[in-house]
């Protein structure tokens, strides 16, 4: 009786079927993420309201809070179902691929920092404690709060202006997340298909494209950034363009190597003896099978991109200074350290957090993928 | 070996013009005007239009490039818009200070690299693999800048407040007194401002250097000539050090040259940061200034170094690998 009203609490609660299956991980992060999920939204319910009027940044973040709270709660009556019958399937499609990234327990960790970092950006309007604009001391007189060490009513302290900088962080992460995702996505785009064609193609067209990459290649990619940036009007989008531009080549070599070996093995062949065209051969044959390394080097590449997007605000030459970033954080406590360590520490730990994370999923899937890796893993 | 010398230094030449008409293009695109810098308030058009002239910025684009260019291979970087210098002299009085920083960085962050990789190949999954792992990760993860300023935080901020022994100078090549001292104590103030800017990059680099050795070293270690090596009774130091070392190594030559870029970048950051009067510094601050001819030849001598970095890693590789040498490729 008693085990038959879990099952139905169960079926309210996230976490909890899992729970009574021993499976603690798993229903703990559903439980204390479901559990945090609907304490935020009913402690900060007028702030949601507000937030809509505020655009679109509201209804995106409560679309995710919504969207979440839903995909948590079919997850788990699907998953406590399935286990409760007793016919558990491993997840996923790859199944190979998954138990070899599964057991590598830092890999993991970094798959779910990265994805609690975009829920964390994504939530920024209902989870900043603070306008990351307001300052305090200006605004409501309160002149104590001019680079006051970290207390309880402000975690991370305040800045030279007397604003939060936990609410700063929060909101500076949306640039440096963004920038990072959509740079990587459109040089890895740019870069796998020039790299297929210059592999398929072969030639004088792959001697004359890989003379550009060695050049590009050649350059100091800072210094390519700067200039681009500091010489032409600077502003978002001309940022996720130049690091986009700078990077390409790297997958542009990578897949021109997979594509050389993969043309001259027998499916290749045999699309060709089958008279399809050359397009449908390098979208439909090749480029899948390259994607191993490609996803490899852009998941270590948006990190290398965080840091270079942090490292142009931080010279003042990245998005503008009202707009909270992380570099230009770390550049303005840099004028106080003898006064303020918090104002340049907290914003740099973000970014090795950041960082780290896609550094560490990038190690993990580059054990997964690449099969002479995993043989080592394995000892 | 000499063929394949000519064979390599041949094709890094049009590498170099490649990347001298980058930069020429990046900088004529952009918007504004180099003339910019001359206006004066009630100044004429036509004294606009002369000046203009005056400065060539009138002819077409590719009249200007063939220009610029002749002169670059001339060796004439023209004058210095914001000091009126020429910019060779600027960027010849710079180069010193940024190679003395990256000569010693390099130098160092490859034999910490080397060392700990080589540690965690041959202990591989012990407690100490796992710690040096995190730990590169960790420094490999991170900002250069921040990292700068992290030292510059604990070891002379609070160190000057908490009174310790040794404080650290946070800008600068010398100090302000250092005409005043003797030659040993202007050896040890050298030294004393090199310490911080020279760990910033010297960590950051090295994370990279240890993992990409420890992955390299344990592809040598299971090949079967280290198994022989072993059974012929040789003590495990010559095996790995004279035996695996020898082609664990290899790879790293490569990354040698393939390093040269980003050290470069660090030497921007970390010359911006401790105000260290090198070419970064001159460039970031030519840069802000629009002063064109120098970021021209700045960016231009940080491309080329790129490039000839990766000819000697090239010719470096024949040395050590006589397969590329003789042109035997596999695959």
């Amino acid at each position: 009786m008693g085990s038959e009203m879990a099952s139905k609490l169960g079926l309210l609660v996230p976490g909890l079927l899992q729970l009574l299956d021993r499976r603690w991980l798993e229903g703990g992060t559903a439980l204390t993420l479901w559990a945090a999920l609907l304490t935020l939204a009913t402690t900060r319910f007028p702030r949601i309201l507000q937030s809509l009027s505020g655009g679109l940044d509201g209804w995106i973040a409560l679309l995710t809070l919504l969207l979440v709270l839903g995909g948590l709660w079919s997850w788990s009556v699907r998953d406590g179902m399935k286990s409760g019958r007793g016919d558990r399937i491993p997840p996923g499609g790859g199944g190979h691929l998954w138990s070899t990234f599964r057991r590598n327990r830092l890999a993991v960790l970094g798959l779910w920092t990265v994805g609690a970092l975009y829920l964390i950006a994504l939530l920024t309007p209902l989870l900043a404690p603070f306008d990351p604009a307001y300052q305090p001391a200006f605004q409501a007189g309160e002149t104590a709060l001019i680079m006051a060490p970290p207390s309880w009513g402000h975690i991370l302290g305040t800045d030279q202006l007397s604003r939060d900088i936990l609410s700063r962080i929060l909101y500076g992460s949306r640039i440096s997340l963004s920038v990072g995702l959509l740079a990587v996505s459109i040089s890895v785009t740019m870069g796998a298909l020039l790299g297929a064609v210059a592999g398929y193609l072969g030639g004088w067209i792959d001697g004359a494209m890989m003379r550009v990459v060695d050049m590009v290649m050649a350059f100091p990619r800072l210094v390519l950034l700067i200039a681009l940036v500091a010489f032409f009007d600077s502003s978002i989008f001309l940022i996720i363009g130049a690091l986009a531009l700078t990077q390409w080549p790297v997958t542009t070599r990578v897949v021109r190597g997979e594509v050389l070996s993969l043309r001259e093995r027998e499916f290749t062949e045999a699309a060709r003896a089958l008279g399809f065209s050359s397009s449908r051969i390098i979208f439909r044959h090749l480029l899948p099978n390259a994607m191993a390394p490609v996803i490899v080097t852009a998941t270590l590449g948006i990190g290398n991109t965080i840091i270079l997007e942090a490292g142009l605000s931080f010279l003042g030459l990245g998005v503008r200074p009202p707009t909270p970033s992380w570099g230009i954080m770390v550049a303005t406590g840099r004028s106080y350290l003898s006064h303020a360590w918090w104002i340049a520490t907290f914003p740099g730990l973000a970014i090795v957090l950041a960082v780290l994370a896609f550094n560490l999923l990038g190690d993990g899937l580059r054990d997964a993928l690449d099969p002479r890796q995993s043989r080592e893993v394995r000892g | 070996m000499i063929s394949y010398v000519f064979r390599r230094v041949l094709t890094a030449l049009p590498l170099l013009l490649g990347v001298a008409t980058i930069v020429f293009l990046v900088l004529s695109l952009a918007p504004g005007d180099p003339s910019a810098i001359y206006f004066g308030p009630g100044m004429s058009p036509e004294t606009l239009e002369r000046i203009r002239r005056d400065l060539g910025l009138d002819d077409p684009l590719l009249v200007r490039y063939f220009r610029w260019l002749f002169s670059f291979i001339r060796g004439d970087f023209g004058y210095s818009f914001a000091s009126n210098m020429p910019v060779s002299r600027r960027i010849l009085a710079a180069l010193p200070n940024t190679f003395a920083l990256a000569s010693v960085s390099l130098l160092l962050a490859f034999g910490a690299g080397i060392l700990m990789g080589v540690v965690q190949a041959v202990r591989q999954y012990s407690l100490l693999d796992s710690a040096l792992s995190t730990v590169s990760l960790f420094f490999y993860s991170m900002p250069s800048f921040w990292l700068a300023i992290m030292l510059i935080l604990v070891f002379s901020v609070s160190a000057s407040q908490w009174g310790w022994p040794v404080v650290f100078p946070v800008s600068g090549v010398v100090g302000t007194n250092h005409d005043l001292l003797g030659p040993l104590e202007q050896l040890q103030d050298r030294v004393r401002h090199l310490v911080l800017p020279v760990l910033s990059l010297t960590l950051v680099l090295a994370a990279g250097v240890a993992r990409y050795v420890r992955t390299s070293m344990l592809e040598v270690i299971r090949q079967d000539y280290i198994r022989t090596a072993r059974a012929k009774g040789l003590s495990e130091f010559r095996v790995i050090f004279k035996h695996g070392l020898r082609n664990g190594l290899i790879p790293v030559v490569t990354l040698l040259g393939l390093s040269l870029p980003s050290l470069l970048s660090g030497t921007v950051f970390i010359e911006y940061v401790f105000s260290w009067p090198g070419v970064g510094k001159l460039l970031v601050d030519s840069i802000l200034q629009r002063d064109y001819p120098v970021v021209l030849a700045g960016t231009f001598l940080f491309g080329g170094m790129v490039v000839a970095g990766n000819l000697l890693a090239d010719l470096l590789y024949g040395v050590v690998d006589p397969r590329i040498r003789h042109g035997v490729r596999n695959g």
